[in-house]
């Protein structure tokens, strides 16, 4: 789709949500809408797309209450703010969105979460995502690095980069809207995801990418959209396999399962952002065990976590269940960066390369 | 001369007249501002209770009017049965002489006393006779009389005494001229207004100075005269039984079943048994120390409570609501009346009401009406026992605030009635502390304040719905006009969509392509009966339904539809013309409509 044709189409859907509540305003009836419930207990496995999106449940919206009525005017406010910069070919920050509603007075933002909140509902509202609306994250994309070719709209117009030859010591800076991106060409053999920056760091130090051909994506912690949107077009244009490397504690698996199986706050996008093939390299629990990793006790909030991950419909499966019970025995975490002590090199000469022919992956 | 023969010089009886010359604030007229307000009181339960006896409405007219600076002449005239002339001189110019002292049952005034006070005290202030006048029927002519007291007899002195003309076939009149000021003006017609409460059968007409004032009636129900019943051994002391002995010679079984309530034949015997006496001995003959036995068994002797429901006359829960409702403007109302009980042999029963919102103000002290008898009670409030259990009450239960009295919007109303209510003094302001009338009280206002619980929190409930429902219409507009803005068009009528939300009737008129339809909603929560009236040039003759009547003026039709619509349902009229004109909804509180015309 063209830039023109998607701000079209956006600026179509926008105004439908007004249409619909003038039209029920004309005919006497309470404006309202509809929206999935979006909470862990209304969100399903899609067998189709293999992702985890909003169930079926939905709850209304109706200006009959004030709270309600109060939600569908700062919606309306947003509306008409996106319509208008759409049409002035303009842009803005989450961020900026939040200061602009200061002018707006009952219908102002009283914090940052309750306007992203409400971007989310715009998205599945129209089906569309959020930078068709001219609206970019506050938060930069992650970093790739590794034998990939690719083409960037910029501003100064279209740049071809090869994120091994074309970049600096810290890879290509994925952009925040990725749609910006098409990608020409590679020679890899699997895509692995790193959590933390040091053991990216340490993988580009020690060659790792060329050595196995690998695109290395650094994560930055809980993952950006940008970030899972590439993973998933990489994985989808190309048909690399995606491999994910973390922490070994409870936090650092559901950065995984955002990878894999999508976002509880973004299941409505799921589709876009996840990559459903994607494998768990570790630290695993019994990486744990059988490397003797140096490690620290679980606090009472990595407990509940964990036992919070039991119940969660994304970590149901005999694989997460054996690992999960396995780290609550031992009562233990560790750090992806922990392998340090058995020499700089043990994570790319031994760990990885046991770890990944063991899944196949080379 | 000996010390004692020289007091005994200055020794002599003192007259009842003379005694209340120097007592006057234990009749109730320490002050001249009060003795408006005593002579009154004293008239109007006078005239209240010959009205009850004689079984008629009371219509009593009251005239206050200022004859000089510091004087004023006080004229009341009833509806009674009337005096016989031979009587009118002791009713009026005797203290301590009345109908109703030997009597036992409920009544207003008691011994007599209260009326002939308000005469002397007359004499007093200003030496000028009290006239009355009085007719006990169509036969007869009406007595005119001019009366004063001579202190030193306390005998009536009759100062003229003729026949005359009166519009009136039977009652009272009675004019009296004091030295007074209308300082506690507000406060007698308090008095008054409070009396219509409690005796919502009786019109009470009011002219002070040039103002007129009707307390109306509500009910044309007469109220039964409460029977006197013979007292009840329990409440009878040693000095009445020698009284009642004295006067009666019979077998002291005749006279225990004979004198007093509830003993019957067996109660008798036992007593007699008790009091170790022959049951065939002469009651007149019984030695000091046989009466004492007597007393003794009669008090010992398990009787029933003295019959309440004959000599006692509840006003009822039903005309109580009413009296409060004619002469305060309430949101809530409820009554109670209590089932008889006794105290020393005494029979008893509390009435009480309790009011909420509406005029009252809604700070400070509750608004407390006292009642004995149906007579208000308007001195003294702290020292009676009826404000004590009020006090003793924790209000906050049921939701009202309460330092020492309860606070804020909140009228209580308690009643006592009795064969003889237990007053602290004889102006009979405040009720005595009896324990067993206190418990009633305080039953009756917890009963009440139970169900003033749950009226205050619906009313809440319905004030939150109400606020959620301002709170949404106060941001609609803002909606409505954005929403406009956005999808470019001129922003809709949101009326509807308040109606619904503010839950009233919403009345549409919509004209398209030469057909007219009129449609109304009913989002109440109640079923409405109204009458739609649409004005405009269609004659509509095809209507669907057919309007009940329709009429022509010139070129103009006015349809009209008698509709009852369920809540939550609608009605829809369809005829084929061109619309315009205008519609209106009648039998509804405008406040609960809203009429939209959709015509273009």
């Amino acid at each position: 789709m063209s830039k023109k044709e998607t701000d079209h189409e956006a600026t179509r859907k926008l105004v439908g949500i007004a249409r619909a509540w003038y039209d029920q305003m004309v005919t006497g009836l309470v404006p309202s809408i509809s929206l999935p419930t979006r909470t862990k207990q209304n969100i399903a496995y899609d067998d189709e797309s293999e992702v985890w999106k909003y169930g079926d449940k939905e709850s209304i919206r109706s200006a009959g209450s004030a709270k309600s009525a109060l939600h569908l005017l700062k919606m309306s406010f947003v509306i008409w703010f996106l319509k208008k910069q759409i049409a002035e070919n303009r842009s803005s920050t989450l961020r900026e969105l939040y200061y602009i509603s200061e002018g707006w007075k009952k219908a102002k933002f009283q914090a940052q979460d309750e306007s992203n909140f409400l971007i989310e509902d715009l998205e599945i509202l129209t089906d569309m995502q959020r930078e068709a609306f001219h609206l970019r994250p506050e938060e930069d994309g992650a970093t790739i690095f590794g034998p990939l070719k690719l083409r960037e709209a910029t501003r100064r117009g279209s740049r071809d980069i090869h994120c091994q030859d074309d970049v600096g010591e810290a890879g290509y800076q994925i952009p925040t809207n990725v749609e910006n991106i098409e990608f020409l060409s590679h020679d890899a053999r699997f895509v692995i995801a790193i959590e933390t920056g040091g053991m990216y760091a340490r993988l580009i130090e020690n060659g790792f990418d060329s050595q196995h051909s690998a695109i290395l994506v650094h994560l930055k912690g809980q993952p950006a959209r940008s970030t899972r949107r590439i993973l998933n077009r990489i994985n989808d244009q190309f048909g690399l396999p995606v491999v994910v490397f973390t922490d070994g504690d409870p936090w650092s698996y559901r950065i995984y399962a955002s990878v894999a199986y999508g976002a509880i706050k973004s299941a409505h996008i799921s589709e876009l952002l996840a990559t459903p093939k994607a494998q768990f390299v570790g630290v695993q629990p019994s990486d744990i065990r059988d490397y003797n990793l140096p490690s620290d006790k679980l606090t009472e909030k990595d407990v509940a976590a964990l036992r919070s991950e039991l119940t969660d419909p994304r970590f149901c499966s005999p694989y997460w269940k054996e690992q999960i019970e396995l780290q609550l025995a031992l009562n233990l975490k560790s750090e992806q960066q922990a392998f340090a002590a058995r020499g700089l090199d043990f994570v790319t000469r031994e760990y990885l390369p046991a770890r990944l022919s063991a899944m196949g992956i080379i | 001369m000996s010390l004692a023969d020289e007091l005994a010089k200055q020794q002599r009886s003192i007259s009842v007249a003379e005694f209340f010359e120097r007592n006057k604030h234990l009749l109730g007229f320490d002050s001249p501002t009060r003795g408006v307000i005593t002579t009154v009181k004293e008239a109007v339960d006078n005239a209240l209770d010959a009205c009850e006896e004689a079984g008629v409405l009371p219509d009593i007219y009251i005239g206050i009017r200022r004859q000089t600076a510091d004087s004023f002449r006080i004229i009341v005239e009833d509806n009674g049965p009337g005096i016989v002339p031979r009587q009118i001189p002791f009713v009026f110019g005797k203290l301590l002489y009345g109908s109703r002292f030997h009597q036992i049952r409920q009544s207003r005034g008691q011994q007599g006393i209260g009326i002939s006070a308000a005469v002397l005290y007359a004499q007093l202030t200003t030496g000028v006779p009290t006239l009355i006048i009085s007719r006990t029927g169509a036969d007869t002519r009406a007595r005119r009389l001019e009366i004063l007291i001579d202190i030193e007899s306390n005998e009536p002195r009759i100062v003229s005494d003729e026949e005359m003309e009166w519009d009136r076939t039977h009652g009272t009149r009675i004019q009296i001229e004091f030295k007074s000021s209308l300082a506690s003006k507000k406060r007698l017609i308090e008095y008054l207004k409070y009396s219509s409460v409690v005796n919502p059968h009786a019109r009470i007409r009011l002219e002070l100075d040039d103002e007129t004032q009707l307390f109306d009636r509500v009910s044309d129900e007469v109220i039964a005269c409460p029977k006197p019943i013979k007292p009840h051994p329990h409440g009878t002391e040693i000095g009445q039984l020698r009284r009642m002995l004295s006067h009666n010679s019979s077998p002291l079984q005749e006279f225990l079943t004979g004198s007093f309530s509830r003993v019957g034949k067996k109660t008798a015997e036992e007593v007699c048994r008790k009091a170790s006496l022959d049951c065939t001995k002469d009651s007149a003959s019984l030695s000091p120390d046989e009466q004492k036995r007597l007393i003794e068994a009669l008090q010992a002797t398990k009787i029933p409570p003295p019959p309440v429901a004959v000599c006692l006359s509840p006003i009822g829960e039903e005309l109580i609501t009413r009296g409060i409702e004619k002469e305060f403007e309430l949101d809530f109302i409820r009554a109670r009346t209590r089932p008889g009980s006794v105290y020393s042999g005494q029979p008893f029963l509390v009435e009480a009401a309790i009011g909420y919102g509406g005029k009252l103000p809604p700070e400070g002290n509750a608004t407390i009406l006292r009642f004995a008898n149906r007579v208000p009670l308007m001195y003294q409030q702290g020292a009676c026992a009826i404000t004590q259990s009020i006090a003793g009450i924790n209000w906050k239960t049921y939701g009202i605030s309460q330092s020492g009295l309860p606070t804020g919007p909140l009228l209580v109303l308690v009643h006592v009635a009795s064969t003889s209510v237990p007053f602290t003094s004889e102006s009979k302001d405040a009720i005595a502390s009896i324990p067993e009338i206190e418990k009633e009280i305080v039953l009756a206002l917890q009963e009440l304040g139970r169900d003033l619980k749950l009226y205050l929190s619906r009313r809440d409930r319905n004030r939150l719905q109400e606020d959620r429902a301002r709170a949404v219409c106060a941001i609609l507009p803002d909606l409505a006009e954005k929403v406009a803005e956005i999808v470019e068009e001129t922003p809709p009528d949101i009326s509807p969509i308040e109606g619904r939300i503010m839950r009233k009737l919403v009345a549409r008129k919509r004209t398209r392509k030469g057909s007219v339809s009129l449609e109304i909603s009913n989002y109440t929560q109640n079923r409405v009966d109204v009458a739609l009236y649409d004005l405009s040039g269609d004659e509509a003759s095809d209507a669907v339904p057919a309007p009940d009547f329709t009429t022509r003026m010139e070129d103009e039709f006015t349809k009209v539809w008698k509709i009852s619509i369920d809540p939550t349902h609608s009605w829809v009229a369809r005829y084929s013309g061109q619309g315009g004109g205008a519609i209106e909804l009648r039998g509804m509180d405008p406040r609960d409509v809203v009429v939209v015309d959709l015509d273009e």
